[in-house]
């Protein structure tokens, strides 16, 4: 990106509205719940999203986070509560008559029609003029990099190029709100990263407000404005990619996203400057948090990379003795499995930077370290 | 490999049983005797007699016409019923509708041909409709008995087809209707010809339903060959065969290669 | 609300009409007496009062209970031997002829295949014609068996319950054949090299791997076998001697020879009952295991 887009760019990504609560939220989701029989998928969820974001709805599969996207797109009706998008309530609009479109995780590209026409689809159901569609439809295969294949077939196209059709598709009568259903799930890694970028860039231009759903933390991490994680139906934490990463509300989220040491204890000495957590690995020390009273159960969260790694102790607020079990170059880093006291296990990752002296290896007595910041306290 | 011999020995044999009457009605077909297990020279003049058998002409293109009605209509109606069973959700009648498609295929044609014909009887005394039985009340049969295999093609094809691509239509702004004549029926177009070309060959076999379905003047080409080999063997039987198998075979071929090409 | 019942209504009326109410026709019919009048029934209402009885059912039980003779029980029993006989023939034929089909190379499979399913395409009626050539005294099969040798005076085989099971057999062996294939085609091979690699014989591995794992191929190739071959009237009518009774056969001769339209119908709704009944009855199991 440019210096002088991010200056004039007024984009959510920027002003990130759900900070300052100006705006009234462009799509607001009230008290949904859907239940098959007995099963709520969709659990009393509640959500505001504003203008121009992209919003992931992150969470293994069976969480509901695809049941919810239906519910947008109007494929389901819910049992409860209600959907506004741009203050209009959705109740009883069929999914043809909804200002969203929906990108599917297979494509649904139909087969029997050139990429063109899939992609005018959508247009010829407005009633839009010959020309007008033709136009529409250029621009929008321009933009997804497809000019030239407009003739092609679906089965003529490789997985990629499928993709962008896809795409241009949902995209071409630019509704208020786009619903991508594991838009990227069925590329190779390689692709995906390259895909991620380009999506963004797609977004910024147009401005439409995405809903994303994955199961890919690191698509979510580099997709979205916000989060929203999900578990057995319900939205257990909703923030920016960098809130969830260093400030998880609970150990189901601090273990879904990323990988983390957790300590389980009880707060020991709530002090003003540092407080005490004892847990079965000893005392460990976090900067303090409002609200705990002493003996309150909780767990302490550490990021691997957060935790230094030497060989002779040194002054840290919280230092622990340990022994390589294995490790694993990972070539930008590596990752130490280590045996503490007491035999339970931590990991810990080392960035290799220009390899002074030999590198930690198996069986070697070490002391890993960290910071009173580095440990995230846990109630729930 | 003892064993390999030993299969394709055995699956030859069963490709001989397959293809030896085949083969027998063609050669015999072009026998000069009359008897029909005796060769007596080639000739072609059993070929001539059916071209000037007015009965089998009549019969056959009375055959061809029904079939067509008839598979027709099963596709229509057939499409339908594995359209209503698999994609308008859930109503009360669906388990009726689905025990009414499925019985159809293994009821004993005896039982579909007499029931039909009870009702055909009872209806004309009731309402004056149908007038009498013929061409019509046949269609109306093998129609009824030719949607329950169709229903199971499509249904098949239904099933396997992905329904995200329904949904993307109606998303992008399309009603039902409008989904079902530009997503669905092309999409499942190879199994309504499949089941059209079924339906026509069940319609064309069939003597059983037929003829406790029709009247008088409406003798369908299965009925008059029926009646023919019930007073023996005729060579004319053997020609008209021939032409039969040479029309699939024909058929089949140009299929295979127009799917080729696609 | 209303198109999405208008789609429901059409397949549903034509199949109530023409599906369900002919049944309850000839129900009501079974239950009247034949009369020489057009149509050749009473009516079951005679003066606003009911009429009916199940004379028509009591004259086709066996003679053991009130019936007339043992016509009926001997012409179900018949059909249901001659079905199970056929079936099990068809299979012990289709079998290997699938088994090689499926295991053929590339382009051989689907010309094998193709010429399986080719004689389903044509007439059934003359291929059933065809085997009364082959049969006959003096038929192609009798000319070559005594011009090798075998024998010395033609065989007997038109008219015989033998001809009705060569004629079943050939006329649904394409049906036993294609599920068997369908099945037999996914059976992978390296299940086959696993087997051998952990030093079953070739016999051995068919019997403990491919067998088993063909059953319900099995299953649904003689399910399509034997539902048609029970109901059959063509091939007991052309090939079949004057004893070889058959249900199917029994009910037309009821209807176009003796022209007893209520014992016709009494007919088949015990076929309904004995027949088509159990068979859905055992599909359903089926499809539930």
């Amino acid at each position: 990106m440019h210096a002088e887009d991010v200056d004039c760019d007024r984009s959510a990504v920027h002003v990130k509205p759900w900070r300052a609560g100006a705006d009234a939220p462009f799509i607001q989701i009230d008290g949904i719940t859907k239940r098959f029989g007995d099963v709520a998928a969709v659990n009393d969820v509640s959500l505001d999203i504003w203008k121009g974001e992209i919003f992931c709805l992150l969470g293994g599969s069976g969480c509901g986070k695809s049941t919810l996207l239906r519910m947008l797109a109007g494929f389901e009706t819910p049992s409860a509560g209600t959907v506004r998008i741009d203050g209009q309530d959705m109740a009883g609009v069929p999914p043809n008559a909804r200002p969203t479109n929906m990108m599917f995780q297979s494509y649904a590209l139909f087969p029997h029609m050139s990429v063109e026409n899939n992609v005018a689809y959508g247009l010829r159901r407005e009633g839009l003029a010959k020309a007008v569609v033709a136009d529409k439809v250029k621009d929008m295969l321009h933009l997804v990099q497809l000019d030239g294949l407009a003739r092609r077939r679906p089965h003529q196209l490789s997985g990629g190029q499928r993709q962008r059709v896809a795409l241009a598709r949902s995209l071409v009568k630019k509704p208020k709100l786009l619903l991508l259903d594991e838009p990227l799930g069925a590329l190779d890694k390689k692709l995906r990263e390259e895909t991620q970028f380009e999506l963004m860039n797609i977004q910024d231009q147009l401005g439409i407000t995405f809903i994303v759903v994955t199961h890919d933390q690191e698509e979510a991490m580099t997709l979205s404005t916000r989060i929203g994680v999900m578990d057995a139906g319900r939205i257990v934490q909703v923030g920016e990619p960098r809130e969830i990463y260093e400030h998880p509300g609970s150990r189901f989220v601090a273990d879904f996203i990323g990988t983390v040491n957790l300590f389980e204890g009880r707060v020991d000495v709530a002090a003003p400057d540092a407080m005490r957590v004892m847990t079965d690995v000893g005392p460990i020390l976090v900067d303090p948090v409002q609200g705990l009273s002493a003996r309150q159960e909780v767990a302490v969260a550490v990021r691997p990379e957060k935790m230094r790694l030497t060989r002779k102790q040194v002054d840290a607020a919280n230092s622990l003795p340990a022994t390589v079990q294995d490790y694993a170059y990972m070539g930008d880093i590596t990752i130490y499995k280590l045996v503490l006291e007491g035999g339970r296990t931590l990991k810990v990752s080392v960035a290799n930077g220009d390899g002074d002296g030999a590198p930690i290896t198996w069986d070697e007595h070490v002391f890993v370290s960290f910071p009173t910041r580095a440990g995230v306290v846990l109630t729930a | 490999m003892r064993r390999s011999w030993f299969l394709w020995l055995t699956a030859g044999l069963g490709f001989l049983f397959l293809y030896a009457p085949i083969a027998s009605l063609v050669v015999f077909s072009f026998n000069e005797s009359k008897l029909v297990t005796v060769w007596g020279g080639f000739s072609t003049k059993w070929y001539g007699e059916l071209l000037r058998d007015e009965q089998i002409l009549g019969a056959a293109w009375i055959s061809l016409k029904i079939a067509a009605l008839s598979a027709t209509g099963a596709v229509v109606f057939g499409t339908l019923a594995a359209y209503v069973l698999l994609r308008v959700g859930a109503f009360w009648g669906r388990p009726v509708l689905r025990g009414m498609t499925t019985a159809p295929l293994v009821m004993p044609e005896v039982i579909t041909g007499l029931s039909l014909l009870l009702l055909f009887v009872s209806m004309e005394r009731a309402l004056g409709w149908p007038a009498g039985r013929g061409m019509m009340t046949i269609v109306i049969a093998h129609t009824t008995f030719a949607l329950a295999y169709v229903a199971v093609v499509v249904q098949s094809r239904l099933v396997d087809m992905d329904d995200s691509l329904e949904e993307a239509a109606q998303d992008l702004g399309a009603g039902p209707v409008r989904v079902f004549f530009d997503i669905t029926l092309p999409v499942i177009a190879p199994a309504l010809v499949a089941g059209w070309l079924l339906a026509f060959t069940l319609s064309l076999d069939d003597l059983v339903v037929a003829s406790f379905t029709s009247g008088p003047g409406a003798s369908t080409l299965p009925m008059v060959i029926f009646s023919k080999v019930r007073l023996g063997v005729s060579p004319e039987v053997n020609a008209l065969a021939t032409l039969i198998l040479a029309v699939v075979a024909l058929g089949i071929l140009l299929a295979g290669l127009v799917l080729r090409r696609r | 609300m209303s198109r999405r019942w208008l789609v429901i209504a059409i397949p549903m009326l034509w199949l109530g009409v023409f599906f369900l109410l002919p049944f309850l026709e000839v129900a009501r019919i079974s239950l009247v007496d034949p009369a020489i009048a057009r149509p050749p029934y009473t009516d079951l209402f005679q003066d606003g009062v009911f009429a009916g009885d199940f004379e028509n059912y009591k004259l086709i039980l066996p003679k053991y209970f009130y019936g007339q003779d043992n016509l009926y029980i001997t012409a179900y029993l018949n059909s249901i031997r001659i079905a199970l006989i056929s079936t099990l023939l068809a299979l012990v034929i289709g079998y290997p002829m699938a088994y090689a089909i499926a295991r053929a190379p590339e382009p051989w499979r689907t010309v094998l295949l193709f010429l399986v399913i080719l004689p389903f395409w044509t007439s059934f009626l003359l291929r059933v014609y065809a085997w009364i050539g082959l049969l006959k005294g003096n038929g192609v099969v009798n000319n070559v068996l005594i011009w090798a040798g075998v024998i010395d005076q033609p065989l007997v085989m038109l008219q015989t319950d033998f001809a009705v099971y060569v004629g079943i057999v050939y006329t649904y062996l394409p049906f036993m054949i294609l599920p068997l294939y369908a099945n037999l085609v996914k059976l992978d091979g390296a299940l086959l090299e696993a087997s051998s690699d952990l030093g079953a014989s070739s016999a051995a591995t068919f019997l403990r791997v491919t067998l088993p794992l063909s059953l319900p191929g099995i299953l649904a190739g003689c399910m399509l076998v034997f539902i048609p071959a029970i109901g059959e009237f063509v091939i007991p009518a052309l090939l079949g001697g004057p004893d070889t009774l058959m249900i199917g056969r029994v009910l037309w001769d009821e209807y176009f020879r003796n022209r007893d339209w209520p014992v016709a119908s009494a007919v088949a709704i015990a076929m309904l009952l004995l027949i088509v009944g159990p068979i859905l009855w055992l599909q359903r199991s089926m499809e539930r295991a």
